[in-house]
């Protein structure tokens, strides 16, 4: 018997080895079962959404709390939404703003996700929810806090602080490592671009924004605005969208 | 093998010099921009233009350290691993160079386009749309010259090698095809199609298990063939080998989850990942003692062999990396370590103390057998030895103590029950292990460089002996 006939392992082994397509089959098999076991759950469970969650949609439904996703009546305008009346798609000059945000990398020092631990309550707010997230294609949770986290920095700073903030952070917190965006003032918002991004953001499979033809129109408003009002605009409009109320579980 | 002697094979190594002399350059310049943007965070004036601000060099260290430098090693010692262990030419030596030079354009595209601020906000995965096609294509031709080529060996089983490096081509593909699906807006920008919270475990699927398999089971293939081939002995356990395959690659792809506990994902799917990723530990620490092993009886060798070297300290940090990592998705552990330089540094210790070591050591151990020469200073590698591990361990120690510092600035409450720091206090204490982080990371540069120009020098050298051979003896 030669060396290459024995068999050192099992024989279903040495037969994976001798034979590429096997191996191939074998292997594609088995890297995809995690994936789809932790992965594909995430777009049907309900409790995965806080809003199709059934605790949290029952306390909606009976009035007990206020909606987690705004339910937009017909006719009503995108402006016609103010804050706690739940998660709404980004206005046009939001969604320019959003667009810096992610061209600049912000998101790699900057979190918007809270966790449920008290200190983060204390120094952010209320826990994030999966549901305050769904328009947000690609999530921008993010993985580092190098700065603070922003998921509920809307309305904390007035825009005045966060212009001179963007330019020159050391100039409103002096310890702080951040780079200077004074350059976000020097440009103008595309309108043409944001239009764009709105029907792509129409288009999506999965959590369409549902734009309707006038939120697009409306979008020529956002003519002369610099990046920097974009930017702050977004900023703006992060974490108020939900009024959480004391001692409901949002989570499953 | 007397006959195997009688005609020696003829490989296709041309290619497979390119691909080592390209990762040796990507190891100095991806390095480089690290030290850069770790200097960055030290002295924030250094975002002198918005083209080299931090938010926009970082994707390009990533994408520089992983896809370029990561991604030249893989596909060196991939196809020259293939060729050799399956005693057989490339299935196709003009499609193995389409994949070298289509792999450099996405590297040029990438120089041009993350300074520019054109991303898709995904992290290792910011490219655009139209350069994640090419990259989609050049990798399909990595991966299908190569299990062509393992499909045509001359032996009767396929190398255990080629099982990690088959893993890898194939999760990739599926990794890159699932996280990239996006609808463009412009050539330059496009929005994932994926949102929120599936998008997060998406996100978390593809990064972590661009560790997994790419820095992980790629490299794992390189060390089951540099290691016995270096030390000159046969893998210690076959068996061993066996289990760690099956499971790593059954286990790995789970572990993304462990990246988003206490986040708005639901909890099922975290504690799934942080039980997996504990589960972890036994094939990780299997295969690194399965490679340790392998030098039973000639340890005595690392006192001369220093190429040898990097690749058990490479194993020691493999072995130290796969155990911090479970570590930190336990959930007690990860409310403290997620989100800070903890982070960073578990990264750094598999990506310098494993991932580049073991790359290192087998680029040296290719560069001698490819050009077919010794080194051109033995002392020079060990001068690049010492230089990487003391940057590594400077590196790594600083991000410990600056992440876990961080983590318990964060979290502390004074005597009145309020929070005794301010967010920007955490910031200020960083800057000393900022800058210590900066200088651990130059060390490590530095070693590159030594790298580079010993390799460099080898080339020169082996070129001048042949041609000085190629002359006939004049008497």
């Amino acid at each position: 018997m030669s060396d290459h006939d024995k068999i050192y392992s099992t024989k279903l082994q040495d037969k994976v080895e001798r034979s590429t397509v096997l191996m191939l089959v074998l292997v594609a098999i088995t890297v995809a079962i995690g994936g789809i076991v932790e992965i594909v759950p995430l777009f049907y469970l309900d409790r995965t959404m806080t809003h199709l969650s059934p605790d949290v949609k029952g306390k909606v439904d009976s009035k007990e709390i206020s909606p987690v996703v705004w339910q937009r009546k017909a006719g009503q305008s995108l402006d016609d939404w103010k804050p706690g009346d739940g998660v709404r798609p980004y206005k046009p000059l939001e969604l320019a703003g959003r667009e810096v945000y992610i061209r600049e990398g912000c998101y790699l020092c900057h979190s918007q996700m809270v966790r449920p631990f008290r200190d983060e309550k204390d120094r952010y707010g209320h826990y994030s929810v999966s549901s305050e997230s769904m328009y947000d294609h690609p999530f921008q949770w993010g993985s580092k806090r190098t700065g603070p986290d922003l998921a509920r920095v809307g309305d904390k700073y007035s825009d005045e602080w966060h212009r001179r903030h963007l330019k020159y952070p050391r100039e409103m917190v002096p310890e702080s490592v951040m780079p200077n965006y004074f350059f976000l003032d020097d440009k103008k918002v595309d309108v043409a671009k944001v239009k764009k991004t709105m029907e792509v953001m129409n288009m999506m499979p999965f959590y369409p924004a549902n734009y309707t033809e006038a939120d697009i129109a409306s979008a020529v408003g956002v003519e002369g605005k610099t990046e920097m009002d974009a930017t702050i605009a977004y900023l703006q409009s992060l974490g108020n969208h939900i009024k959480f109320t004391e001692g409901v579980n949002y989570r499953d | 093998m007397d006959a195997a002697q009688a005609t020696p094979i003829k490989y296709d190594m041309d290619v497979v010099r390119w691909f080592s002399i390209a990762a040796v350059i990507y190891l100095v310049v991806g390095t480089l921009i690290g030290v850069w943007i770790a200097a960055e965070l030290a002295w924030p004036a250094l975002n002198f233009i918005p083209e080299i601000a931090f938010g926009r060099l970082r994707p390009l260290h990533t994408n520089a350290v992983i896809f370029a430098f990561g991604g030249c090693t893989l596909m060196a010692t991939g196809f020259y691993m293939v060729q050799r262990t399956g005693a057989t030419r490339l299935w196709s030596n003009g499609l193995a160079w389409f994949t070298f030079w289509g792999w450099n354009l996405v590297i040029v595209l990438a120089v041009i386009t993350l300074p520019l601020g054109i991303t898709q906000g995904k992290e290792y995965a910011e490219l655009a749309w139209p350069v994640d096609i090419l990259i989609a294509v050049v990798w399909l031709s990595f991966g299908l010259n190569h299990i062509m080529t393992v499909a045509i060996r001359k032996t009767s089983h396929i190398y255990v090698s080629n099982w990690f490096t088959m893993s890898m081509i194939v999760m990739i593909t599926y990794l890159h095809v699932v996280n990239s699906l996006a609808i463009p807006v412009s050539l330059a920008t496009s929005y994932s199609i994926f949102s929120g919270v599936q998008d997060a475990m998406i996100q978390w699927w593809w990064g972590h298990n661009a560790v997994g398999f790419y820095l992980t089971a790629g490299f794992l293939g390189i060390m089951y063939y540099f290691v016995p081939k270096q030390v000159g002995r046969p893998v210690f356990s076959y068996r061993l080998s066996v289990l760690h395959f099956w499971a790593l690659t059954f286990g790995y792809v789970w572990l993304g989850a462990h990246h988003l506990q206490y986040t708005a994902l639901p909890d099922w799917t975290g504690s799934l990942g942080a039980a997996v990723s504990l589960a972890m530990i036994i094939p990780s620490w299997g295969g690194a003692i399965n490679g340790m092993m392998t030098l039973s009886g000639a340890w005595d060798r690392l006192r001369t062999d220093y190429i040898l070297r990097f690749l058990v300290v490479a194993l020691a940090f493999y072995a130290m990396s796969t155990f911090e990592g479970p570590v930190m998705s336990i959930k007690t552990v990860n409310a403290l370590s997620h989100y800070t330089d903890w982070g960073i540094g578990h990264v750094h210790s598999g990506a310098l103390g494993w991932v580049a070591m073991v790359a290192i050591g087998a680029l040296y151990h290719m560069v001698k057998k490819l050009w077919n020469t010794e080194m051109y200073s033995d002392n020079l590698i060990n001068v690049h030895f010492w230089l990487s591990t003391i940057g590594t361990v400077v590196y790594v120690v600083a991000m410990w103590v600056s992440g876990i510092m961080q983590g318990l600035m964060w979290r502390d409450y004074d005597e009145y029950g309020a929070l005794t720091y301010t967010f920007v206090e955490s910031v200020s204490a960083m800057h000393p292990y900022y800058a210590m982080r900066t200088i651990g990371g130059l060390i490590f540069h530095l070693g590159t460089l030594v790298m580079l120009y010993n390799v460099v020098m080898t080339v020169r050298q082996a070129s001048a002996a042949r041609s000085t051979a190629a002359v006939p003896a004049q008497v």
